[in-house]
Order: C-alpha cells, then structure tokens, then sequence
C-alpha cells in the first residue's frame, strides 16, 4: 500500500479530540442534511442523494485519504472509518464506500503518480465519482469470464458483463478488473464510454444501488491501465472496503439499538413501559453488548489500516467483517421484534436498517467466507 | 503532581528492591517488607500500606517485582482480603482495625473470607437473614452462609448480617469481621459439580462478635457491603489476557488433536466463530482499559462479565464436542479436593467445562447483569418491586 496515506503508527483506540470533534461534524451535518424523509426520497427514486454528497465534498470528506497534493485532506482511515460509522447511522445514500474507499484505494496503491495526479483530484472535489467493477454476474471476485481485455491498437478492447457495481448507475469513472493475457488488470474508463451498457438490479436495499455493467467492444486508451501492480491494488481496495463497511455496520448496529431502546422506553402495554419486562430488557442488554464488541473489531481494524499493518490486517479485516456483520443482522431482526406490528410496516424505518445488514453481510464475502480466511491464516 | 508520584514509587521499590532482593527474600517476609514499603496497596497513606499516590501505579509496581523474581501470588491466594477486604477496611473500619488487619492480611499470615450469600440469598443479597443481635458490648451471630471461597483456610470473614427486621431489607443489615476460630463457627465443604470442594458453607451458632469488630455503623452494612463488592469489580477486571488463551486454546488444541486431519468444515468454522468472538472481547477489554485509564470509561466497561460468561460456556461445552468419545471422560475422576486456591488456573478441558457452568450465576447471574446494563446502561425502567418499603419480616421468602 505504498501510495496510500503515509502508514503512522499504531492509534489508540480511544479517539482524539480532533477524531472526535470530526464526528460531531459529521454527525450534525448529516443529522439534518440526510434524515429519514430524505433517505426515502432518494432511494424510492433509485439514485443518490446528490445534495448530501455535495455538503460531504465541501467538508473535504470525499477526498479525506487522498493526498493533500492530489485535493484530499491526507487523513487516515481511522478518520475514514468515523465517518462510515456514521454514514451507517442514517443510512445516507452517497457513494463512498464505492468511491471514497474502493476506487480511491485502488488508484492509490495501483496507479502510476501521473494518474493519480490525473485522476484523483477531481474524486476529492466530489466532481468524479468511482466505482469498482470486479465481480462477474454470479457475484464471483474477479472471475474469468467476467470482463476480459484484448489488445487493439494501442490500446485494449473490454468485453463481458460484470455484476454487483456498487453505485455502478450514478459513478463517473469505472475502475474495471479485467482479464488480459498477463493475468488480471485495473483500467480506469469513463462512465459513459461508447459501449458500456448499465442496467440497475432490483435490489433488497434500495439506499445502496447496484448495477449489472455490460461492456461490448469499449475502446480503451493504452493510459487508462493502472501503471502499477493491479493484483496489489484489488486487494487493498478490497480490504479497506471490508473494514470500512464494518465500521459502517457498527454505526447501523449503534443507531437501531438507540433506537429501539428509546421505543422500548416509550411503548406502554399492560401499564407499564416495555423496557421494563426482562424479556424486552435482556435481548436489549445482549443487543449492548454486542454492539461494544462489534465496535471494537471494527475500530481495531480501522486503526490497523491506518498503520499499514498488512499481517495484523488478515486477522482483523475478515475478524471485524464477520463478527460486525452478524451482530448488525441480528440487531436489526431483534429490532423488528421489539418494534412489535410497527416494525413490519414500510412506514417504519426498521426494515431499512434490516436490508442494509442482510445486504451489507452479504457484500464482499458473507461471514462464513471470511472465518474460512481467518481460519487459514490461524492453521485451524 | 504525577512526576513527583513517579520518583515517590520509583524510590521506595528501589528502596525495598535493596533490602529485600525479591528473588532471594522468602515470599512472606518479601510482602510484609513491600507492606512497609508502602507499596502493598499504592494509593492507600503511609503506614497503611499505600504511598498516597494514585492506585494505578500498583500494576508498576507488582510488574517490577514480577520482572525481578519476586511473586504477588498473595493478591490471588487471598483475593478476598487484599482485594476486596482491604478497600473495605480503609473505608469503614477504625484506625485500630487498620492498623491491626493489614499488615498480616498482605503477607499472607492471615487468609481472609467474604460471607455474603445465603441459601436464601442470592441474586437478592439483601434479603439475607443471618441475624446478629446485641447482648452487651457482644453480637451474637446465628445463620447460614453459602459459596464462601477459602473458608476453611480463612482466619477473618467479612459478614453482613441482619440486626433490625422491622425496616426495609437495605436498611437493617450491619457488616462484622468475624473471627473464623471463633466458638459455633462449622465451615463445611461444598462440593460442586467438578468433585472438587473450591466454596464452603458457613454455619454459625451462637457465635459471639464484639462490637468493635464492626465495620460501619449499625444498620448501615448494605453501603459497607457495597464498598466491598465495588473493590470486587476492581480486583478481578485487571489484565487483558493474550490473543488466543484462555477456553479457547483448549478449543483449538482439541480442534487440532481430533480434526486436524479430517478438517470438518462446520466444526471449523464454528470453532472460527467463537475465536473471532473471543478476540473481539479481548479487544473490547483493551479498549475499556485505554478509556478508563483517559478517564472516559463508556458501556465498553460494563459488558465484559456477562459476554465472557455465556461464551465461555459455549467454548467450553464445544471443545468437549470436538473431543468425541474422549468428551465421556473425565481423566484423573473426581477428586473430591479442597483447592487452595480460588481459581484452578491449570484446568483441563474436562474440568473447565463444567467449572464453566457457575460463570453465568457467580458475582452477579446473566439474568441480573442484564437487568443492570439494561437499567443503569441503557436506562430502562425497572420492574415494579414488591418489597419496596415493607419491613424485611414481612417480605415473602423460600
């Protein structure tokens, strides 16, 4: 990850007071530019909230790892991951995850100084928007056939389907995994390049699109290949993507329990507050309690991340992805329980959070896959 | 302030560390010179054991002479006097109860109980209805106590006992150091469900305790109580135990032996599950500890004993599983013993399993940490109380 944000040491887990300070920021910024009237806006009408992304650029968020030179703020991944911990509270439709920590990091590690210079300041302005294209229509990592490149000119032909791009409709630059004879590489192609085709899928959690992108003879210039090594910077896109959704799982898992805490306080059956019949209070307690863990597997990671701590790294990413993945699906169905017949209703905000864990689980390798990686790298 | 607390400690281990080399100096004689050196409990004054300085400098402290060959086994061989009687002490008891009980509690010339739980009192502790009742300068006790750890070995217990009936539960109790030699006090065995007898049962029948034995005043024994159980949490939440120890290397070890081979993909990747969730505690452990010591302590710090509990029984139920035909084994048999220690630290994966059955009752059920993170965390109503306000001889009782 020799591109990215120069490695520091090691962060604490408590956050400093600039950390801190920054979740506030970011807390009341999207507290009142992305409540839950305007989730449902967006997401009803299939795109992304344009006005919240435009707010998350002019606070430099859309470019917090990117290097100062390139128009970022040269922040780390720690500061990164407070911001996912609250784009998971409200569920803010905007393309960060694919843009801000996907395509940014690829570039980062993969591309050559001339192309980051080329590519990354206009991502950071929140001008550009990336998207990863990896997966084949099966949702298979970086499949052959998925898109295959062939050369042509000086240049490459792409061809072939991909599936699953996350925010795959609404990004400006694609950043494709494709098949050459050299085995796999990173192009970086405009959006709307003659023969690209982009189709949304009908997803389960309507607040983050996806697309099934078909590509059918696109013309690549020779410069739109990644310089660098594209295996590495796959990998490291693909690890800062697992770590940052965990962090905005914890987020999730965070905001249902405050949630259905204050219900269980409010809602009275039988005379009395629902919080206060043990079976309401114990699923809450263990709903506490995993979430604190939760947290600190995320953070862990986060701050591992942060230090470049590549070994600790194939601990703590799969570690925090499976762990948060589970402790945020089974918040958000317990969520639901307690809600009682409110929290079945499409009126109620409950089914959001639901679709956005089943789906986040799901992303990247459901928790079964990445214990098997974990297993591997423990000898079990 | 904190640069003068350093050279302070720094001095008096230097000063202790001259006189009585820790590798060369006989265990009991080594902490009653530690006691003198004030550096038994830190932030206890002078001549109590304590330099006055803050108490996070003991892990300093016990780590230096750990490193110099020296051992702190007594905070553990007798964790219910130096780690919950002596804060209890300082709090309520006199400066002849002080001067008295310290010294000797922390080298170890005195083993120190707690009697606190009844058969009819558990997850209730204040319903308790071991009685004391004044007869001059003298109480006489008369009761049962349950789960006493180190009771047969004890000199001096720690007991909470009801002297008013006709007031509310909390406000009729009054707290003793009673004298575990004392006439018509039978400390039994209790054999627990690994053959192994680590708890005793306490009775005591006309048992005499002079007043000035007691700690606090009388009727005030729920506060004094609580003082002791507050200087529990602290005793036990100490070190953040290495990646991978614990249950679940037994786990992993059992995986290893049995399954290696095989590599059953369920099996793995439930034994997986239960590593990721173990590393997650231990790094939620880590992070309570960073924040406390920040002095910005948050829920992190309250979860820790109910999720170790229930997982530790998973692990240790599962590692049995693993084992097979061997899980019908007890090796060695029961042994029907009387440990001295509290805690068998070198358990096998047999022992530990069923061990592992009392962490959802002991200091505190699953049930009632729920109810308290539930409560105090979360901040949800309670139950109503139905013996709230009535005198303790009127409250329903098994």
């Amino acid at each position: 990850m020799s591109a990215l944000t120069a490695p520091a040491p090691v962060q604490p887990f408590v956050l400093s007071d600039e950390q801190r300070a920054l979740t506030e920021m970011v807390r009341d910024m999207l507290q009142s530019a992305s409540p839950t009237e305007r989730v449902r806006e967006v997401m009803m009408d299939g795109g992304f909230d344009q006005t919240t992304y435009a707010q998350l650029a002019e606070l430099g968020l859309t470019g917090l790892t990117i290097a100062e030179e390139h128009g970022g703020a040269g922040a780390s991944f720690v500061e990164l991951s407070v911001v996912f911990e609250e784009l998971g509270r409200r569920l803010a439709c905007v393309p960060m995850l694919s843009s801000a920590v996907l395509g940014t990091t690829a570039i980062q590690v993969a591309a050559s100084a001339e192309q980051q210079a080329a590519w990354l300041p206009d991502v950071a302005a929140g001008t550009a928007r990336l998207a990863l294209v990896h997966l084949d229509p099966a949702g298979r990592l970086a499949a052959d056939p998925g898109v295959r490149a062939s050369a042509s000119g000086d240049g490459v032909t792409l061809d072939g389907t991909a599936g699953y791009v996350i925010d795959g409709m609404s990004a400006t630059h694609l950043v494709v995994a494709a098949t050459t004879d050299e085995g796999l590489k990173l192009f970086h192609v405009p959006a709307d390049a003659d023969g690209i085709e982009r189709r949304p899928i009908d997803v389960l959690d309507l607040t983050r699109p996806q697309a099934t992108i078909v590509f059918s003879g696109v013309e690549v210039a020779a410069d739109a290949a990644l310089a660098g090594n594209s295996q590495a910077g796959l990998h490291a896109a693909l690890t800062a993507g697992v770590v940052m959704l965990a962090c905005e799982q914890v987020g999730g898992t965070r905001e249902v329990l405050a949630r259905t805490t204050q219900y269980a306080r409010e809602r009275v059956q039988f005379g009395r507050a629902i919080g206060s019949f043990q079976a309401v209070k114990h699923r809450l307690a263990e709903m506490l309690v995993q979430s604190e863990s939760a947290r600190s597997a995320a953070y862990h990671a986060a701050r591992m991340l942060a230090a470049h701590e590549i070994e600790e790294l194939r601990v703590a990413a799969p570690l925090a992805k499976s762990y948060c993945s589970e402790v945020y699906e089974r918040s958000t169905a317990d969520s639901i329980q307690l809600h009682g017949g409110i929290g079945f209703t499409w009126e109620h905000d409950a089914h959001l959070f639901f679709k956005r864990a089943k789906s986040s689980k799901l992303m990247f390798g459901s928790p079964k896959h990445h214990r098997a990686l974990l297993a591997d790298v423990l000898g079990l | 302030m904190s640069t003068d607390e350093r050279q302070l400690v720094e001095s008096a281990i230097e000063d202790l560390f001259a006189s009585h080399p820790p590798a060369d100096t006989p265990e009991k004689e080594f902490w009653g010179a530690q006691f003198d050196a004030g550096l038994a409990w830190v932030q206890h004054p002078e001549g109590f054991g304590g330099l006055g300085v803050g108490p996070r400098w003991q892990a300093e402290v016990d780590r230096r002479i750990n490193e110099a060959g020296g051992s702190t086994r007594n905070r553990y061989l007798n964790v219910l006097g130096i780690g919950m009687g002596a804060g209890t002490i300082m709090a309520h008891g006199t400066p002849a109860h002080q001067e008295r009980f310290l010294r000797p509690m922390f080298a170890m010339e005195e083993i120190w109980c707690q009697l606190f739980s009844e058969p009819g009192a558990g997850s209730d502790l204040a319903a308790l209805a071991t009685t004391a009742k004044k007869d001059g300068d003298t109480w006489i006790v008369n009761g049962q106590k349950v789960w006493t750890t180190l009771g047969h070995l004890a000199k001096w217990g720690l007991l909470v006992t009801r002297t008013d009936p006709d007031v509310p539960k909390h406000a009729g109790l009054t707290y003793f150091i009673v004298d575990m030699e004392a006439p018509g006090v039978d400390v039994r065995p209790l054999y627990q469900i690994t053959g192994e007898a680590e708890f005793n049962e306490v009775y005591f029948t006309d048992t005499p305790v002079d007043d000035d034995m007691r700690l606090g005043e009388v009727g005030q024994g729920w506060a004094v109580s609580m003082t002791t159980l507050m200087n529990e949490r602290v005793a036990i939440g100490g070190n953040v135990s290495p990646r991978g120890s614990g249950s679940i290397a037994h786990a992993v070890e059992a995986w290893q032996k049995m399954h290696g081979e095989d590599g059953d993909a369920g099996l793995r990747d439930q034994l997986t599950a239960y590593w990721v969730e173990s590393e997650a505690m231990r790094l939620t452990a880590i992070r309570a500890k960073e924040a406390a010591q920040k002095g910005t302590p948050g829920p992190e710090g309250s979860t820790a004993k109910l999720q170790w509990a229930d997982l530790n029984k998973a692990i240790t139920s599962f590692t049995i599983d693993l084992l097979g035909p061997e899980g019908m084994t007890y090796p060695g048999g029961y042994e029907f013993t009387r440990p001295e220690q509290t805690a068998n630290r070198e358990s096998s994966a047999h022992k530990a399993y069923l061990r592992a059955r009392a962490n959802s009752i002991e200091g505190g059920t699953s049930e009632v940490m729920k109810n308290i993170l539930g409560e105090r965390v979360l901040g949800l109503p309670g139950e109503p109380r139905v013996d709230k306000n009535v005198p303790w001889r009127e409250v329903p009782r098994s």
